[in-house]
């Protein structure tokens, strides 16, 4: 499931007063199982462009090419279902879509939709709910019942559900306390590991970003002002705090050393990568156990 | 729902826009009912004149009017044709069969109520097109003053009133966030025959009401905590001021009342 985005534009409310240029001219490449992530500040475009790939926007310009998918602006609606089933979106607070009166109905709902039986859907829906990480005691429940993030699991489980081959996450971990926020992106690790999914993800916070992603792309006022793997993006601390991004945390700690005169072969970006580089130049007197 | 007109407003800077809403909110009242004294040629064409003033003086494009009437359309044209096949008899019959008489009277009555239709839904557009919910919400307020003599809750019945007002954009990215969050999940919406469309309405409007309750207790903590109390007077943050502009808007106004009043036919 290669992803390109060839001079994508957007704009709200063409042809009104009230039009607004929400994407403008944006171009990039995913390979097959790709990891990207999306950063940028508050209204930055980020939204608008994961909406697009599939296709809830059409673009204004350009074109959109998401495996054998190709949406442009002429593109009609009935095309796009298919589209719809291999690109699984996760919106922010997915909480919200649930609607129905058990668990295992509302996972079920998508593979519904989209034509599978009521058995086999079911079927699906525990299997789901296994792997979001919650047990088959849950099926049976209300989903109006259950506590914030296992709400946000079970709406997950119904977007897996639709076996995409895409999972698009519009900040996934907002609102989740950080061992929930862990667990939730440990849990798509696996999925892009395991099962070879290509994953999109918005995300605010820079520690997932350089823990997960293998592409980053920096948008800034609807436009694409960088894309590149992390060590690049990340590369330039003055670059980042003009496009109001912060370093990941390590990075940061890395940097304070560096000013009191610590030198690093690589900046580290990663807590792990931190550890190692520390741990590497520590005196091993005394058999030094980390 | 982008194509929706009727009941949003236009951010523009022009005179209408800045005239007090109590001086609009009057002015489209009063309208109304010089819409329903013109009952001929010449008294149409004053107040078709004073409608399109009042919308090149708005400078928002003809277009959304016509986009605002859109929705009404089907409407119009039920009262249009109930007037025109079975009004009273009068003047030349041109068809007659069982109890449908179309005569001349009501040919040029159901072109008139056409009309009226038409000039109605217009200067309403203009009213909400040119004003803010909330600003329309304060006017209404203001106007309805007096019913606190007779023990009406005025100021609870215009904080609920804003309120309402204040949550129908809120609500409508909710809806618009809910729906693509659905649509993620294989619903059509507006697809399909009636009871496909009717129970694709229930993913939608389920999490809806939800979030809506969910707001709706969020807010009342919210406005409890900060001392908030019903039936206490309470001073205003907006408050409104009749300008000269409204002064002459009215006395335009005026005019083109009475001009309506010397040319109708009695």
């Amino acid at each position: 499931m290669a992803i390109s985005f060839e001079h994508v534009s957007y704009t709200y409310q063409a042809g009104t007063p009230m039009a607004t240029s929400a994407v403008s001219d944006v171009s990039f490449t995913v390979p097959d199982h790709g990891y990207l992530a999306i950063i940028g500040h508050t209204g930055s475009g980020k939204s608008t462009l994961i909406q697009q790939l599939n296709a809830l926007l059409k673009p204004t310009a350009g074109e959109i090419t998401v495996d054998d998918f190709t949406v442009t602006p002429k593109t009609t609606n009935a095309a796009l279902k298919l589209l719809r089933r291999h690109v699984g979106m996760v919106f922010q607070f997915p909480e919200n879509q649930l609607f129905e009166e058990t668990v295992r109905q509302d996972i079920a709902f998508g593979p519904k939709n989209f034509g599978m039986g009521e058995t086999d859907a079911n079927k699906l829906a525990d299997a789901m709910l296994q792997t979001v990480g919650l047990d088959s005691s849950y099926a049976e429940r209300s989903p109006f019942e259950l506590s914030g993030g296992q709400m946000r699991r079970v709406a997950i489980a119904g977007v897996l559900a639709m076996r995409p081959k895409v999972l698009v996450l519009d900040e996934p971990t907002a609102g989740l306390d950080p061992q929930g926020r862990q667990e939730m992106m440990t849990l798509f690790e696996r999925l892009h590991r395991e099962q070879g999914l290509a994953i999109v993800l918005v995300t605010h916070q820079m520690d997932d970003v350089v823990q997960y992603a293998e592409q980053v792309a920096v948008m800034r006022e609807g436009k694409l002002v960088k894309f590149g793997t992390p060590t690049e993006v990340f590369s330039s601390e003055s670059w980042l705090r003009e496009n109001q991004l912060d370093m990941p945390q390590a990075a940061q700690v890395a940097q304070r050393l560096a000013n009191r005169g610590l030198t690093w072969d690589a900046l580290p970006l990663t807590a792990d990568q931190l550890a190692d580089q520390l741990a590497a130049r520590w005196p091993r007197e005394g058999g030094a156990h980390v | 729902m982008s194509n929706f007109i009727f009941g949003r407003y236009l951010p523009l800077n022009s005179i209408v826009h800045r005239l007090d809403p109590r001086a609009k909110l009057l002015l489209s009242f009063c309208y109304i009912v010089l819409v329903f004294m013109a009952n001929n040629p010449a008294s149409y064409l004053i107040i078709i004149a004073f409608t399109l003033g009042s919308i090149l003086a708005s400078k928002i494009s003809l277009g959304f009017f016509l986009k605002g009437i859109r929705p009404l359309i089907w409407l119009i044209v039920f009262t249009v044709v109930l007037q025109l096949l079975f009004s009273p008899a009068g003047g030349h019959v041109y068809f007659h069969w069982a109890f449908v008489n179309i005569t001349q009277f009501g040919l040029v009555n159901s072109g008139y109520i056409f009309i009226r239709f038409l000039l109605i839904i217009m200067m309403s557009t203009l009213l909400t097109l040119s004003t803010q919910p909330l600003d329309i919400a304060t006017g209404l307020a203001s106007l309805m003053k007096p019913l606190r003599w007779v023990r009406v809750p005025v100021d609870t019945l215009a904080m609920m009133l804003s309120i309402a007002l204040r949550f129908v954009p809120t609500l409508m990215d909710e809806a618009n966030k809910i729906m693509n969050a659905q649509r993620a999940r294989g619903v059509d919406f507006g697809e399909g025959g009636l009871l496909k469309q009717a129970k694709s309405l229930i993913p939608l409007m389920v999490p809806l009401f939800m979030s809506a309750f969910n707001r709706a207790e969020d807010l009342s903590t919210a406005m409890e905590a900060r001392g908030y109390q019903d039936s206490e007077h309470r001073s205003q943050y907006r408050i409104l001021t009749w300008q000269r502009r409204d002064t002459i808007t009215w006395i335009i106004f005026v005019v083109a009342f009475a001009a309506i009043l010397a040319t109708r036919r009695w």
